[in-house]
């Protein structure tokens, strides 16, 4: 029924991308001549609405790559230069020019945003070549079939229908892969590079530096204050008050005696204080025996009923345990303040190279990370070490929080680096095999003959056919030869593109996979 | 004549410290170990009266001691082990509590400083009683607040639960909060009414009722 849908949309979206692809011809000569403008007659303010007409022309070829031909395609754009802001004198500098308003510097960081990206350059060569890639992959199956249809008429009533037949239905097997071929055109121009993704993660890493190296200082600064404020300031108390019970051991014994007392209590006290510190830096539980069982202790000492199930084959890391630790942590601490839950369930569990843990409750639900500043910590927390928080949280609960951890720190998930399917192995073999058949003998051979003595016809098929037809199977033949080198030569290479890619890329948490 | 103790301490001082204690109380400390091999050899080869044992032992410095105490009540049912740590867990003190057998006691380091309560624990888990930290009994309380039949003690049984749940007899008890020790046996057989437990005249067994009580209530 699938298949059978497939086949049925496939000319429909053909037809539609195809036409998309020849009304390209505009635009791209739109673009040309405002390039021309722009560079040979220095109107170079026309550049960047033409820039921004072709995203917005290959945006929409990405969201229908999605919708029709598979994948969708991820922009590869660099991220956009961030607003120009005064100098101390309310000026605005670029360069080595100062300007009162920032129009020309953001104007300029914009120019050069666009003119350095090597996507806007892919874009553009798509854009010129689209026209042709669609042409070919998919108008010119559809002529085909209708070629066929009209075989009956134009040719011969009684072998026109066999053959006709034959030919629409060749077409209607192919277009399905065809369509496929150029959704893998549109990636190889539109798709993100390996440079331009190392690009977006080296920025995503840089922000993630610096919130952590931020987090770490406050925190540094938070324990400092609080052993100079506490058990600092206590232990200074406590040897005064030793020295005092000293000199008074001798002449007043009763009130040494008193001090003594005093000081045990306020080194009592110190230790609770230092005690609590502890638990806020490195939970002892969590030392002594790993995450599962201090989440289970978090769980004992919730107010909320916990049911807590634990399934963890590796140890992961001790920063990563701790990190996972301080999470669930204020997860159970919202649940009991905000949510107004009864019951919680935690769940640590492993899966692939990452700790999985599901935080959920039945309380009243309408968790956002966006309001709770505790919420932005974990997240904060977690994404030092590539973690993820992902929260369900509708009005009306309940809220499910899950928390994806990869095991060890600088090691991820590895994706995609599975071998290339067996159909795709098939392609390439039949590609380097009988490429050459359509391409020469039937294409190329035949079309020179065509030009010098038509008469001659021997085993070259198309010069059997009426005349505009037979040039039209020349030009297919060509099209089907080259098409199929094509493919032989850029599976293998965006496959092991893709998958250096899947390398390179940021860790997602993807829930439905 | 003597009880025979065993300490097992990984800090020096600490250790010296408690093993002067215990002597000074009239104990006879018949070993002091510093790791946990050494204490589970000690406590299954000597089989003192009662044991004094740190959490956090070599040489892995997690919860070594801990181990080492379980397994030896594992080989000698109900031999009295009472665990000292820097921080107190529920989950520690289930774990102790599992096996229903009394003579366990898990308290805070800080208690040393207080040499007579101290040595009053250790006897008490000695002859077969708890002593649980108030500190773990008052995480207990807290995280079984909202529980419906503890919701309905009045705030003196509270205390008197409290107490109960340290290990305390009821003499102890009537001492810590000035009442006579009738009244805190009215207390008490008005807690077990409310919370549907079958009275027991016996400490001990009146303890691990009330802590396997709590401990149910949670889960």
């Amino acid at each position: 029924m699938k298949v059978m849908r497939r086949y049925a949309e496939a000319p429909i979206r053909a037809a539609f991308l195809g036409l998309l692809a020849v009304a390209d011809v505009f635009l791209a000569a739109g673009v040309l001549v405002t390039a021309l403008f722009a560079f040979a007659l220095g109107m170079i303010f026309l550049f960047p609405s033409a820039v921004r007409a072709v995203r917005r022309r290959t945006g929409l070829a990405r969201r229908l790559n999605g919708r029709w031909l598979g994948e969708e395609i991820a922009p590869s754009y660099l991220p956009p230069p961030p607003p120009v802001r005064p100098q101390p004198d309310g000026w605005y500098r670029h360069d080595r020019q100062l300007y009162r308003t920032p129009r020309w510097p953001d104007w300029h960081n914009r120019w050069q945003w666009m003119f350095g990206d090597p996507a806007t350059w892919r874009d553009t060569v798509w854009l010129l070549l689209n026209p042709l890639a669609g042409g070919l992959l998919l108008l010119l199956p559809l002529a085909v079939a209708v070629f066929g249809l009209s075989l009956p008429w134009a040719w011969h009533p009684l072998g026109g229908v066999p053959v006709g037949l034959a030919l629409v239905a060749a077409a209607a097997a192919a277009l399905p892969w065809l369509l496929r071929l150029y959704g893998w055109w549109n990636e190889l121009f539109l798709g993100p590079t390996a440079k331009s993704l190392l690009a977006s993660r080296i920025h995503e890493l840089n922000q993630e530096r610096v919130e952590t190296v931020d987090s770490q200082a406050a925190e540094l600064r938070r324990i400092e204050r609080d052993l100079h404020d506490g058990a600092q300031a206590r232990l200074v108390a406590i040897g005064m008050t030793l020295g005092a019970a000293e000199t008074l051991v001798q002449s007043d014994p009763a009130a040494a005696r008193a001090l003594l007392a005093k000081a045990r209590e306020a080194s009592s006290t110190a230790l609770t204080e230092l005690r609590g510190l502890v638990r806020g830096i490195h939970p002892p539980v969590l030392a002594e025996r790993g995450l599962g069982d201090a989440v289970r202790a978090l769980a004992l000492d919730s107010p909320l009923k916990a049911e807590v199930t634990v399934e963890l084959p590796v140890r992961p890391e001790p920063p990563v345990e701790s990190a996972a630790y301080f999470a669930v942590s204020e997860l159970l601490a919202n649940a009991a303040r905000h949510g107004g839950a009864d019951r919680v369930w935690i769940d640590v569990g492993s899966r692939g190279g990452a700790v999985r843990i599901t935080v959920t409750d039945d309380g009243s639900g309408g968790a956002d990370p966006a309001r709770g500043s505790g919420l932005r910590g974990i997240e904060r927390r977690l994404s030092a070490f590539d973690g993820v928080l992902a929260l369900s949280s509708p009005p009306g609960g309940p809220t499910t929080a899950v928390i994806e951890l990869p095991h060890a720190r600088g090691v991820r998930e590895q994706r995609n680096t599975e071998k290339m399917p067996w159909w795709k192995w098939l392609i390439v073999g039949t590609g380097w095999g009988l490429a050459w058949l359509p391409l020469f003998p039937q294409g190329l051979v035949t079309l020179v003959m065509k030009l010098v003595d038509p008469e001659e016809r021997s085993w070259l098929l198309p010069l059997y056919l009426p005349d505009p037809w037979s040039w039209m199977m020349i030009v297919f033949d060509i099209a089907l030869g080259t098409a199929m080198y094509a493919a032989a030569v850029l599976l293998p290479i965006q496959h092991s593109r893709r998958r250096w890619m899947a390398e390179a890329a940021p860790h997602r948490l993807c829930s439905d996979r | 004549m003597n009880l025979r103790a065993v300490v097992a301490e990984d800090l020096y001082l600490l250790r010296e410290g408690l093993v002067h204690l215990l002597q000074a109380h009239g104990f006879e400390v018949v070993a002091a170990v510093e790791s946990g091999p050494e204490l589970l050899r000690a406590l299954t080869g000597e089989r003192p009266d009662v044991a004094v044992v740190d959490v956090r032992l070599p040489p892995t410095f997690t919860d070594e001691g801990l181990q080492a105490a379980l397994a030896a009540r594992r080989a000698v049912p109900g031999l009295p082990v009472l665990v000292l740590s820097q921080h107190v867990e529920q989950l520690y003190a289930r774990e102790l509590l599992a096996d229903g057998s009394g003579g366990i006691g898990y308290l805070l380091k800080d208690r040393v400083f207080n040499a007579d309560q101290f040595v009053d624990a250790v006897r008490r888990v000695a002859a077969g009683g708890t002593a649980m930290d108030p500190e773990v009994i008052a995480k207990l309380l807290a995280s079984t607040a909202r529980h419906e039949p503890l919701a309905a003690l009045t705030p003196r049984e509270r205390e008197v639960l409290e107490l109960m749940a340290e290990g305390r007899s009821n003499a102890a008890i009537s001492q810590r909060l000035f009442l006579s020790e009738s009244a805190v046996g009215k207390h008490t057989a008005g807690i077990f009414i409310k919370l549907g437990l079958a009275p027991s005249d016996d400490d001990n067994r009146r303890v691990l009722a009330v802590l396997t009580y709590l401990n149910a209530a949670r889960s």
